[in-house]
């Protein structure tokens, strides 16, 4: 079970984007845009083998961070959160392995994603795709999104984190 | 900080750059920025502040988020970040950009750039220029895993892309023409006339998987950046579906099929015109991409394409129904002959570029725009004028002038690429016009064959 904090919880089920830092070549944060999934447990996000350079920093170096910052991308929600872990990229199959671990809860998301589906021969490439497992470590929250306030801190369970 | 407003484009993936006064403007139109670091424990964190842009003095003043202090000794990122969800279609306005540099605690100074508009780089030309990204990562994952890891589609769709099957219609249209003026005529076998049909098909699919083969080995595949589902080739090689090696046997297969049954129809008919009509087929359709001819290299491509689905294709198809050559069929042959080479031609539009550099010196490369689309016309209005010519002076019965219904199509290309010209994805409805152009002068014609037979047979 996961243990970070209800309102950010929530915020990972409704967001359609989260901003995933990784850390790049000479300890520079590469941000990239992407859709956050989560299982009660894990975060989960994913990558096209053609956006792949944040899989080779991932693989590098798995310490992350996701930020849930935009209310339109949050339905509305105002409030904030950057959730820290370490994660890992899951690419045994690119061209399945994401459809048996992500792809339910991709749908659930994202009901579009199935006519894009439907178009897999028009674009091969970007389906062929690994998936980033975040293990939460620590949590920032800022209610309503007032980052002029300072943040709830949580952070797990040392077995969790262990 | 320089001048420049965008990062020159080129092949591969979008570059970071110098960051830009443009840069600035941009960062200007997010409501807030995301502020990135790498913290003391070696995690990244994030988190969103406000922020001005001062555009005279290149900075950004951040404003300071409680309990969690921008470092100052270290390098932060900026990032600025818009989507529109659209429910049940998916997202649009994607755009995002990202700047790196120092702060002091109150202002930010960028020093480097990176960031991605699909206003200006649609997603799909985005994705084509990631291609060399995905295979190196490929590589690299089949070394990390020690067996080989390639991209895969299913076998139908594979096979639907490799031979770009949807474009046998080309071939569809002059056969079936050839067979509907010898039946005028008083000569149809139907299962010769269906061998022909299955004949050209095999030959036409290992002519297109030929053109891939040469076309990725020259380079003109991987420098396009723009393909559509028109234009740009199959692709497969590029994105490493099929090895180079893999569709030289498949077009050895296809040609092999193709060769086998247009010696059968030979020795049907023992017509050694058949057998010469076939080796020039096969010989303009490879010799288009491949040396030493290359003939779409040197500016005859166009002229290839309509000597092969005009005279030779609609030739051939009259000659195994009847044995001999005619001038009626060789006429009509170059209404589809010259509608062929203009999807070719409109083809070729978004490939120019492309093609430029791999020396390919097609009509779009070498003609202004101007002269491209009034070259279309041209060439769409002589189809329409051999078709009256023909009836006028009886070669062909009359109602095949049915096909001038079709004038409208042609006028709406000829607008649209006024409209689209330059740009590739809305390029796409045009192109898919021209095609349907061909579709349904071939098609009224035909029909306009079977009228003038029924008529023939109740007088």
């Amino acid at each position: 079970m996961g243990w970070l904090p209800e309102p950010v919880e929530r915020l990972l089920e409704v967001a359609l984007v989260g901003e995933l830092t990784v850390i790049g070549r000479g300890g520079r944060p590469i941000t990239h845009p992407l859709i956050p999934l989560y299982d009660g447990t894990h975060v989960y996000l994913h990558s096209s083998t053609l956006f792949s350079k944040k899989l080779e920093h991932i693989k590098a170096d798995g310490r992350v961070s996701l930020a849930l910052t935009d209310p339109v991308a949050m339905k509305g929600n105002p409030d904030r959160a950057t959730i820290q872990g370490t994660a890992r990229v899951i690419d045994d199959d690119p061209h399945s392995d994401w459809e048996r671990l992500i792809l339910q809860l991709w749908q659930a998301k994202e009901p579009a994603i199935n006519d894009f589906l439907k178009a897999r021969v028009a674009l091969p490439l970007f389906f062929e795709r690994a998936v980033i497992e975040i293990t939460p470590e620590r949590c920032l929250y800022w209610k309503d999104g007032r980052t002029d306030r300072a943040p709830e801190e949580h952070v797990a369970p040392s077995e969790v984190a262990a | 900080m320089t001048a420049t407003a965008t990062a020159p484009m080129r092949s591969g993936s979008i570059p970071a750059h110098a960051p830009t006064a443009t840069d600035l403007e941009r960062l200007a139109t997010y409501p807030y920025v995301v502020v990135s670091w790498i913290d003391d424990a070696g995690y990244p964190t994030s988190v969103a502040t406000s922020f001005e842009v001062d555009a005279s003095g290149g900075t950004v003043p951040i404003g300071s988020p409680a309990g969690v202090p921008i470092p100052t000794d270290r390098e932060i990122s900026l990032t600025g970040s818009h989507i529109r969800p659209q429910p049940g279609i998916g997202y649009d306005e994607r755009r995002y950009l990202q700047l790196w540099g120092r702060s002091d605690g109150a202002t930010f100074t960028p020093s480097r750039a990176w960031g991605w508009d699909e206003a200006e780089v649609p997603f799909f030309e985005y994705s084509e220029r990631s291609v060399p990204q995905s295979r190196r990562y490929l590589a690299a994952l089949s070394v990390e895993k020690g067996r080989t890891i390639r991209p895969r589609l299913s076998p139908f769709w594979l096979a639907l892309r490799t031979t770009r099957l949807p474009f046998l219609s080309a071939t569809a249209v002059p056969v079936l023409l050839g067979i509907a003026v010898a039946a005028s005529h008083g000569a149809f076998t139907w299962w010769t006339a269906l061998l022909t049909l299955i004949g050209g098909s095999f030959a036409h699919l290992g002519i297109n998987v030929t053109n891939d083969i040469f076309d990725t080995l020259s380079g003109a595949d991987d420098a396009n950046t723009t393909p559509t589902q028109f234009s740009g080739g199959s692709r497969v090689a590029v994105y490493d579906l099929v090895s180079i090696r893999g569709l030289s046997w498949l077009a050895l297969g296809l040609f092999a099929v193709a060769g086998a049954i247009g010696l059968l129809l030979v020795a049907i008919t023992q017509s050694l015109t058949l057998l010469w009509i076939g080796i020039a087929g096969v010989i303009v359709g490879v010799a288009y991409t491949a040396p030493p001819l290359k003939l779409v290299y040197r500016g005859l491509g166009e002229i290839a394409v309509a000597l092969g689905f005009g005279p030779i294709m609609l030739l051939g198809a009259y000659v195994v129904q009847t044995g001999e050559l005619g001038w009626e069929p060789f006429v009509l042959s170059l209404v589809p002959g010259i509608l062929i080479a203009l999807i070719l031609y409109v083809n070729e539009i978004p490939d120019r570029r492309s093609d430029a550099e791999a020396g390919k010196r097609t009509l779009p490369v070498r003609l202004s725009p101007e002269a491209v689309r009034a070259g279309y016309l041209v060439a769409a209005l002589a189809a329409f004028a051999i078709v009256v010519a023909g009836v006028v002076s009886g070669l062909f019965p009359w109602p095949a002038l049915l096909a001038l219904a079709a004038v409208p199509i042609a006028l709406r290309v000829h607008q649209g690429l006024k409209v689209h010209y330059d740009s590739p994805y809305t390029l796409m409805a045009v192109m898919g016009q021209n095609v349907n152009l061909n579709l349904v002068v071939g098609g009224l014609l035909f029909v306009g064959y079977v009228v003038a037979i029924v008529i023939s047979a109740l007088a």
